[in-house]
């Protein structure tokens, strides 16, 4: 029989004194909530209004997963024929799947199930905004190389899970626009060489539409899915701390600190308050702003289609490709290979099209170090201007993406601006090849241009606007020399240069290394170099007679 | 001249490592900025105000949570929604709506609102800084190094690789039955994917009504959605989008002159009534635009284009076939009826079309 419950030999345990004390340090005692404290209770993070994208793709996550549930309360995920005795007099008597009765008894018969219906379609259209909108600021600002070159490759699953969460939710209702687009699926399906069509078989169990695909498209976004997200979630903002957050760079800050707010008060408070400044927003537009109004679209027929059907945003994309490639010109792109195997290149094409985008984006961390031999740690971001290729490539890549969205708006740009369609569509055809080209070149030289603007402002300071006229009648503007904070954050950045094809142990240049070197120089070539102290200096000299003028004849007119 | 590093494209070449030494010389790190006071800093009468503007963002928060309910429970939606008589109750549910989620937004930007406004004039705003540390330092990567060897030392699995050979074995046999289960999502038999509801004498009727057509009714300009009269006794159990979703047929009158038939098909087709199967070839959607002086018929969701005039071939848009023809002949009492069913599968290709078309040709060859 122990005589005391205190450990022997010890000092006295801490004793909390107030109620809360003592329930938080009886879970401190045990699980450790102090180590987790001392950890996370004061973590840095840096402030940049770019920095919430993320934030902004997490909380509608949340949300999703709330509305989500509540819809799932109510909605009856089969295809059961019913006839519909709900409050929405043009269904009345027909008949229709129980996944199409019940959508429509939640928008009608639930008392709020029509704002939530609203809201967890509105959060999922932003949800896959602010992905990409995080992708772009990730990408263009140089955050993906190392150590976050793994963080990226997680953060592009999570792009492609939200689009498959996005599209098998948008199936479930089991109206006439959703299954027009299982009805696309099912021909993309049977395009797969060889399994194709029994691919389609697997995924309808049996012909389309079959009497499966809601039940299976149904535990594919309630479960399968959103558990991958909800994963990958947590492996990513898991990396996000073992990294600590980038920064922009800027007085104070470098490779090896971070610079920004504590976690507690300041962070948690903007961002946790920015929750519900979200939540705020999507439940406003929820419910002021229609969207998907399937009780007009009517059940699933497959003889019936409207003009002007389009997937949801995020989808726009995958069908636009589809859209712009030509059946039959110059030749026809349906082959029988040796009266064996049809290939629909038409269809086939196209997702190689959307494929090559995906890899790249995967593989773009390896690609660029690659090209750079840069295996440096970084976690000082580029200012998008200071990477101008990079940047280039990256709006080279959204105009591709782009292109391809609007293709899938052609059938409306032509009603909407009374073109003929063929020609939006020729039009689209050309912007695929050449739009990115032209993109890269001209984002290129608008970057060293802004590369320029900033060596303009440290060298000769900022124009003040107030021009002043010198004694023998020359007008000057007069220019404001930079305080060393702001000066410093336009000339810290790195001045990368040309790496030329290199030899290997061997002596020799080998293929792939000549590609790299060409890079190089595409990347490289043409650069701005920050502004030096000598340089500085030399401008001031430069400057220091007009400012002695000025100011003799400052001095002159006070005379007067 | 020949160093880009003012950014101007002079040349093509030369702009490598030649900088001079002072060149290499860059700013110093100045430090972190010194902190500059909010007002709510330095004025304590700014500082209550912020306070109050919070406070008064939470209230209204709490305003918006009680509009929820009064939504909630002081609208009543009675009666039918989109009905032509009353159309009350739809005005009371577009308002519940409006008040419910309205209720819910102010709920929630008040406290976001509140929350951020807070942070940002009352909690202390000045920049700190952490040290970053390496992901991993060369002990810890030595240390781990080890510990490994000596699980896998430990293990034996290095020097026993008979074990190690037949658990790989085993590894890669054992999730293969899982992937097998998955062979009865849907029957692997692809005939059905040749054959539709239509056959000689199927009666073609109209979409919705299943209504037969006379001939006669087709007058030159006018266009049918047909369905195959047997498609009309089959049960939503029985398959019917499934059979409805290849057999639909869209049904126009041409004016002979303008239209081409290839040989073999002259008796398809009766004086000038044309049906052709309304399943895109492209990935499937129904053809449902007609245009009539241009005898276009038009997708409307890739917008392929078919040429009526030319045995609905392909003039525009990803589709990469012509549409199906379906023959047609009027039977005793003059309606239309199929001759027989498609000649080909109908819909969007797959990699075994070609063996269908073939073996169709030779089964009706024969």
């Amino acid at each position: 029989m122990s005589a005391s419950t205190t450990t022997q030999g010890n000092t006295a345990e801490y004793q909390a004194d107030t109620n809360v004390g003592k329930i938080a340090n009886f879970v401190d005692t045990r699980v450790g909530l102090s180590p987790i404290i001392k950890e996370f209770g004061r973590k840095i993070f840096p402030d940049h209004w770019s920095f919430m994208f993320g934030e902004v793709a997490l909380y509608c996550f949340i949300i999703l997963l709330l509305s989500g549930t509540f819809l799932a309360f109510w909605f009856d995920p089969t295809m059961v024929t019913t006839e519909y005795t709900g409050s929405y007099v043009p269904m009345q008597g027909v008949e229709m799947s129980a996944a199409y009765a019940s959508s429509l008894n939640i928008s009608f018969d639930i008392r709020g199930g029509l704002f939530l219906r609203q809201l967890h379609h509105w959060a999922a259209l932003l949800f896959s905004v602010a992905i990409m909108v995080h992708m772009a600021r990730i990408f263009f600002t140089g955050a993906f190389r190392r150590p976050r070159e793994l963080n990226w490759v997680v953060g592009c699953l999570l792009f492609v899970m939200a689009l498959v969460a996005g599209f098998s939710g948008y199936s479930l209702p089991d109206d006439v626009l959703s299954g027009n687009g299982l009805r696309i699926v099912d021909g993309l399906a049977r395009s797969v060489p060889l399994v194709g069509a029994y691919i389609s078989m697997l995924i309808f169990g049996g012909e389309f539409p079959g009497h499966g695909i809601i039940g299976r498209l149904y535990i594919v976004h309630v479960f399968i899915v959103p558990m991958i997200i909800l994963a990958l979630v947590v492996v990513h903002l898991f990396m996000v701390v073992v990294h600590k957050h980038t920064q922009f760079p800027g007085p104070g800050r470098t490779e090896n600190n971070v610079v920004g707010f504590p976690v507690g008060p300041v962070y948690a408070a903007k961002a946790g308050g920015f929750f519900f400044i979200v939540f705020g927003v999507l439940a406003a537009i929820a419910a002021t702003v229609q969207i998907n109004a399937i009780w007009n679209y009517g059940p699933y027929d497959p003889s019936p289609v409207q003009a002007g059907s389009q997937p949801d945003w995020y989808m726009l994309w995958t069908d636009g490709a589809l859209r712009i490639m030509p059946g039959n010109w110059p030749f026809t792109w349906e082959w029988d290979l040796f009266g064996l195997v049809t290939l629909p290149m038409a269809i086939l094409l196209p997702i190689v099209a959307l494929t090559v985008f995906i890899i790249g984006m995967f593989t773009w961390p390896w690609i660029e170090r690659w090209v750079t031999k840069d295996n440096r740690v970084h976690n000082i971001l580029d200012r998008p201007r200071n990477a101008p290729a990079r940047t280039g490539l990256g709006v080279a890549a959204m105009v591709y993406y782009g292109v391809l969205m609007i293709a899938a708006t052609g059938d409306l740009i032509a009603t909407h601006f009374h073109l003929a369609v063929n020609d939006v569509i020729y039009l689209l055809r050309f912007l695929f090849f050449f739009g990115p080209i032209i993109a890269f070149i001209i984002t290129r030289r608008v970057c060293l241009a802004l590369q320029r603007k900033d060596r303009e402002i440290v060298l000769h300071g900022r124009e003040t606007g107030r021009v002043q006229q010198l004694p023998h009648g020359e007008f000057i503007e007069v220019h404001e020399p930079l305080d060393e904070y702001r000066r410093y954050k336009l000339v810290a950045f790195e001045d990368n240069q040309v790496l030329p094809a290199q030899q290997d142990a061997k002596g020799k240049v080998t293929g792939s290394e000549k590609l790299r070197g060409r890079l190089s120089r595409l990347f490289f070539e043409d650069r701005v170099a920050p502004v030096t102290p000598a340089e500085l200096d030399a401008a001031h000299h430069e400057h220091a007679h007009d400012v002695h003028e000025l100011e003799s004849a400052g001095s002159s007119s006070s005379g007067h | 001249m020949a160093d880009h590093r003012d950014g101007l494209p002079q040349g093509k070449k030369g702009n490598l490592l030649d900088r001079s030494a002072d060149e290499q010389a860059v700013f110093q790190d100045p430090g972190l900025p010194p902190h500059r006071p909010r007002t709510t800093d330095v004025d304590s009468g700014a500082a209550k105000r912020a306070e109050r503007q919070v406070a008064l963002l939470f209230a209204i928060s709490i305003i918006g949570s009680i509009l929820f309910f009064v939504g909630y429970f002081g609208v009543r939606v009675d009666g039918d929604i989109y009905s032509v008589t009353d159309s009350a109750p739809t005005a009371a549910l577009r308002l519940q709506n409006l008040l419910l989620g309205g209720g819910i937004a102010l709920g929630m930007l008040g406290i976001g609102v509140g929350v951020v406004h807070w942070a940002r004039t009352l909690m202390p705003d000045h920049e700190l800084v952490e040290e970053r540390h390496d992901v991993v330092t060369e002990d810890q990567r030595a240390e781990a190094e080890q510990i490994v060897g000596t699980i896998l030392d430990e293990s034996g699995i290095k020097r026993r690789p008979l074990i190690r050979n037949t658990l790989i074995g085993a590894a890669v046999l054992a999730p293969l039955p899982f992937v097998g289960l998955l062979k009865d999502l849907g029957p692997l038999n692809l005939t059905p994917l040749r054959h539709t509801l239509w056959d000689q004498g199927v009666r073609l009727v109209r979409d919705p009504s299943g209504t037969p057509i006379k001939a006669s009714d087709v007058t030159l300009g006018s266009t049918f959605h047909v369905l195959p009269e047997n498609l009309m006794d089959l049960g939503h159990e029985e398959g019917y989008l499934d059979q409805k979703a290849k057999a639909v047929v869209l049904l126009m009158r041409l004016d002979p002159d303008i239209v081409t038939v290839t040989p073999g098909r002259e008796d398809w087709n009766v004086d000038g009534i044309f049906a052709y199967s309304k399943v895109c070839t492209h990935v499937g959607c129904p053809i449902a635009l007609y245009e009539q002086h241009t005898h276009h018929l038009l997708c409307p969701c890739h917008q392929s284009t078919f040429d009526l005039a030319n045995e609905c071939e392909v003039v525009f848009g990803p589709a990469s076939r012509p549409l199906p023809q379906l023959p047609i002949q009027v039977d005793d009492e003059g309606y239309l009826v199929a001759r027989s069913d498609f000649t080909e599968p109908v819909g969007p290709t797959y990699s075994q079309r070609v063996i269908a078309v073939n073996e169709m040709e030779e089964e009706n060859g024969n």
